[in-house]
């Protein structure tokens, strides 16, 4: 009987394929991608069944931990720069071309305005811990976040104002927020959340 | 990892021909380096965007002339956040000095929900008609309907209290719940020494 002969074959795999495939998964990946921004602090938020998505761009957002911190940062790093400008000027300190740009890179700020300087004197890595340490001053007495508030309007009118708390927050901070918008006529904002699984319609 | 080479083997004792090179270029590493580059742009990314709930206050001179037109007693409802993730409401108001009966209730689906859906019984049923209809009309019309509907006359009021110790997730809980029970009418107001009091009353503070 003769035996039968087995075909040897290359055990190599054609990667063509493969290779198209995923390319074309990271062409999709690419395109669709925004990148998560960094925030100075983590905060939980609360879950809601409202499916209202927040706008893509104008976004100025708050930030408010849940020791009462209150952040504040806008979208674009155009804006961010024409803000600290102004901002500095209301509490006449100015800053520099380097200092701007240094800022304008950064997605939420939460320095009180006469340690800026100093906060952007340090380096971006060292900025961190820093940073979860402060706040902006939201107080009746030292009201700076009425200022970068306003301010922010003046350089951007489309801005929509989006509150991102903590689900800890006591609400007395967020009331302080709150009355602080209504004080400058900032009467339509977004509670940013996430959805939440319910079997209810 | 090269690509085999695969040659003739046979024919020997002939002069040794020129190797055949395999044109074709192995393409692991490539793959490898796609792959990568996908799991970064996964892990980068934030497909899901966060969901907003809209919310828009009275502006300050337009509070002054609210309170002239004071809210209907019998339709109000007042709903009062308390620490401790406690939740009380009561019906109206004041009344010839006695007081309105102050319920315990929570957040979940069986404590203010229901309340809300029996007070509100009325228009969530029409707005549950609404939505069978939805495919005959236009968006246009469906959403001036169902805004009609919600802020009916006979629709109760209510009235979101939260003490200084209530946390965020009560409001947002809260605001909540007024969306899902299709209540347009509601008010954040700030709670009133009176509330506490009513509060206190109810579960006197632990000594």
């Amino acid at each position: 009987m003769p035996k039968v002969k087995v075909p040897r074959k290359s055990t190599a795999v054609d990667m063509t394929a493969m290779c198209d495939v995923s390319f074309l998964l990271l062409t999709f990946f690419m395109l669709t991608s925004n990148f998560v921004a960094k925030e100075p602090i983590v905060v939980a938020i609360p879950s809601s069944v409202s499916e209202i998505k927040i706008p893509e761009r104008d976004i100025a957002t708050v930030l408010i931990d849940k020791d009462g911190k209150v952040f504040f940062g806008v979208d674009t790093q155009q804006d961010r720069k024409e803000v600290l400008d102004n901002v500095g000027k209301a509490y006449s300190i100015s800053f520099t071309d380097k200092e701007l740009t240094e800022f304008s890179k950064i997605s939420m700020s939460g320095v009180p305005i006469e340690k800026m300087h100093a906060f952007l004197a340090l380096k971006p890595e060292a900025r961190d811990s820093k940073e979860a340490a402060l706040g902006i001053p939201a107080d009746s007495l030292n009201n700076q976040f009425k200022v970068w508030m306003k301010t922010a309007r003046k350089v951007n009118p489309k801005l929509r104002l989006a509150i991102k708390a903590d689900q800890q927050t006591p609400y007395k901070v967020v009331k302080g927020v709150m009355t602080t918008l209504q004080d400058i006529n900032e009467n339509r904002y977004n509670l940013i959340t996430s959805l939440k699984q319910t079997s209810s319609k | 990892m090269a690509e085999m080479q695969v040659e003739d083997k046979g024919k020997k004792g002939k002069k040794p021909k020129q190797k055949k090179h395999a044109t074709r270029v192995d393409l692991t590493p490539m793959v490898d380096l796609a792959f990568l580059l996908i799991t970064f742009f996964m892990l980068t990314t934030s497909m899901l965007k966060p969901q907003t709930m809209e919310i828009s206050v009275p502006s300050k001179d337009k509070v002054e002339e609210e309170d002239q037109n004071k809210v209907k007693a019998s339709q109000a409802i007042t709903v009062l956040l308390a620490k401790e993730n406690k939740l009380y409401y009561y019906f109206g108001t004041q009344e010839n000095g006695v007081d309105p009966e102050l319920i315990e209730t929570d957040y979940s689906s069986e404590g203010l929900r229901k309340m809300l859906v029996t007070k509100n019984y009325d228009v969530m049923k029409q707005v549950e008609e609404l939505k069978k209809d939805k495919k005959k009309m236009t968006e246009e019309e469906y959403s001036k309907k169902l805004s009609d509907y919600r802020s009916s006359k006979s629709a109760p009021i209510i009235m979101i209290k939260a003490a200084d110790e209530a946390n965020y997730e009560n409001l947002v809980d809260v605001l909540d719940e007024m969306n899902i029970c299709n209540i347009a009418r509601y008010a954040i107001v700030d709670i009133t020494p009176y509330d506490l009091g009513l509060i206190d009353k109810k579960s006197p503070p632990a000594k």
